[in-house]
């Protein structure tokens, strides 16, 4: 079995956790080469190359590639699949656009999210929500799909597989990046963090937010929120949890003024330990939370976030 | 002037609790609350907007399933879709049609209707694929502009926000497009009763996947559908105190 693997590429950079997590699953089905694109792609390629059991590195570099675009990127893989028996990916904004194009230019289907390989043909995906877990045999000649990669642990370094320059292939020009609207932040990444706090509607305000910040900050956690707080306008779409929004399975995770809806548990609850802090002691939180604390959040967490010092 | 098309899903209401089968077969649909996937009903918004601002003189919506897709479909037409195209692919409720054959049979819908957009949900709550704007832009080689917080049409193009891990990204695609609607886009309306009344009166085609000559047979075979592992139950804690040194007794901070 010979796997493609699209790399998770940010501004040139490759982002090693999401990659490596998506090589595990990849090397449990054969041998593995890893695909990075971009306007630029030399130093992820060279980071990708030293992943362990990475047996070829391909770059490709044009400035159609910069910016994930869907139509360039696909063509492009479409244009290199006949070597390979799968096509995978880690479960990004930017595969999850990408993967379904390629998967239908090559008439089979996605398998998307996949959680566990069972073998090479054979994947388990979460549906509802993660309230069932589907185990899927595809007949299809090539699998395309997506892995979750909060379900699998990174591969080391240790690698030093050799990196080839593939060539472009050409841009069908039907779309053009304008912008990226990205705020920079000095907290760890969302979906890769050890730790962390989520605020939900009972916060009340962008304002407000900081206090979830704050505790955030002490514990050295990333942030994140509920649809309700992002659709409220207390915090960026970036930060949502869920089954709509970002998958994540930290060692801690702090949900405050969360109700604990089953769209929101979807994104959070194979982490290792929840708290949980919310006024309502009926709420659904605490039934998935290992420590819950029925209080105000206004007195509890700057309590909290004090007393951790 | 141009349509818009807009494939709507039938399925399980979004505040129903799922159940998994006994006999791990797949997950009991019999009984339960069914309605429009949350996103194609903002799909269904975003359409109508578009026709009331006179950038598209038709919304038609399409759905694809069993028969009773016709109360999705209803539900659609009393939001504000003129016309409805229903293509009845299975009799079983639990037949789940694949995105890969959902986009076959659109896109010979598309062939058909002309349509200068299609708006579609970015997800479908059941089967979470997140797959079938991508692969129908695919088969019909348009661009496409998943995701989508914002859009405005300006004659052969579109300028789409997406919502992206790292924030928001603005794109613009040469028209027709597909774009896939996420929740920021709109707040969905809710149908009036005598939009509701006005409804039954509209137009719905029936056809059948035959119609299209498109072979619906799964390409991913459910071997079986199980529970996910519960969490152990947990705790309260009185105060914050003892939540500090419940956390620092587990490691965790
Ligand atoms: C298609 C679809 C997709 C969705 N996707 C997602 C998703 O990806 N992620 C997601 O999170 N949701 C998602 N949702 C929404 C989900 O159904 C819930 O509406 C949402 O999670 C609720 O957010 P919340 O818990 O912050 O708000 P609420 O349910 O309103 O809960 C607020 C909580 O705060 C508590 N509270 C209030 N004030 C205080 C206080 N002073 N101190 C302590 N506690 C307080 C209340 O007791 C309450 O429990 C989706 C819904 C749909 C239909």
């Amino acid at each position: 079995m010979n796997v493609l693997l699209l790399a998770e590429v940010n501004g040139g950079a490759l982002s090693v956790d999401s990659t490596a997590k998506a090589l595990t699953a990849a090397k449990r089905i054969g041998d593995v080469t890893i695909l990075c694109v971009g306007n630029g792609c030399s130093d992820a390629a060279n980071a990708a190359a030293k992943l362990d059991g990475v047996s070829k590195v391909l770059c490709a570099q044009d400035e159609a590639y910069g910016h994930d675009m869907a139509e360039p990127v696909s063509d492009l893989i479409v244009s290199l699949s006949s070597s390979y028996s799968h096509i995978l990916a880690p479960s990004t904004s930017a595969s999850k656009n990408i993967l379904p194009r390629v998967a239908a230019l090559l008439d089979v289907m996605i398998i998307s999210e996949v959680t566990a390989v069972i073998d090479a043909d054979t994947f388990e995906r979460p549906i509802y929500a993660g309230n069932a877990i589907q185990t899927l045999k595809s007949v299809d000649t090539i699998k395309v799909a997506t892995i979750r990669t909060s379900t699998f642990d990174a591969s080391g370094e240790g690698g030093s597989a050799s990196v080839e320059r593939i060539d472009a292939v050409a841009n069908p020009g039907l779309s053009e990046w304008i912008e990226d609207r990205v705020a920079a932040s000095d907290r760890p990444e969302l979906t890769s963090a050890g730790v962390v706090v989520s605020g939900g509607r009972g916060v009340g305000s962008e304002d407000d937010f900081k206090i979830i910040e704050a505790l955030a900050d002490k514990l050295g956690a990333a942030v994140g929120a509920s649809r309700a707080a992002v659709d409220s306008g207390y915090a960026p779409n970036d930060w949502q949890v869920g089954q709509t929004g970002k998958v994540v399975a930290p060692d801690l995770y702090v949900a405050v003024g969360i109700s604990g809806a089953i769209q929101h548990l979807a994104g959070m609850k194979d982490s290792k330990i929840i708290v949980a802090i919310n006024k309502d002691e009926e709420a659904p939180i605490f039934q998935v939370a290992d420590f819950g604390l029925v209080a105000d959040l206004f007195d509890a967490v700057p309590q909290l976030t004090e007393k951790l010092g | 002037m141009m349509k818009v098309l807009v494939p709507v899903k039938r399925v399980i209401d979004y505040n129903v609790k799922v159940r998994v089968k006994a006999d791990g077969s797949g997950v009991d649909l019999a009984n339960v609350k069914m309605s429009m996937n949350p996103f194609d009903e903002i799909a269904i918004e975003q359409a109508i907007r578009l026709k009331e601002a006179g950038q598209a003189d038709e919304v038609i919506a399409v759905s694809i399933g069993v028969k009773q897709n016709q109360e999705t479909l209803r539900t659609a037409l009393a939001m504000g879709a003129d016309r409805a195209i229903l293509v009845v692919a299975t009799d079983d409720v639990h037949t789940d049609i694949e995105p890969l054959a959902v986009a076959k049979i659109l896109k010979a819908v598309i062939d058909e209707e002309q349509p200068g957009i299609v708006l579609a949900g970015k997800q479908a709550i059941d089967n979470d694929m997140n797959a079938t704007g991508q692969m129908l832009a695919a088969l019909t080689g348009w661009s496409q502009a998943t995701f989508a917080s914002e859009l405005s049409i300006d004659g052969d193009s579109a300028i789409v926000t997406r919502e992206v891990d790292g924030g928001l990204q603005s794109i613009k695609v040469s028209m027709p497009t597909i774009v896939t609607v996420d929740l920021r886009l709109n707040e969905p309306r809710y149908a009036s009763l005598p939009n509701i009344m006005k409804a039954k009166k509209k137009p719905m085609d029936e056809k059948t996947t035959a119609d299209y000559g498109v072979d619906t047979t799964p390409r991913l075979n459910i071997e079986a559908t199980s529970e996910p592992e519960t969490r152990a139950a947990g705790i309260k804690v009185a105060s914050v105190d003892e939540l500090v040194e419940k956390l620092k007794e587990a490691g965790a901070v």
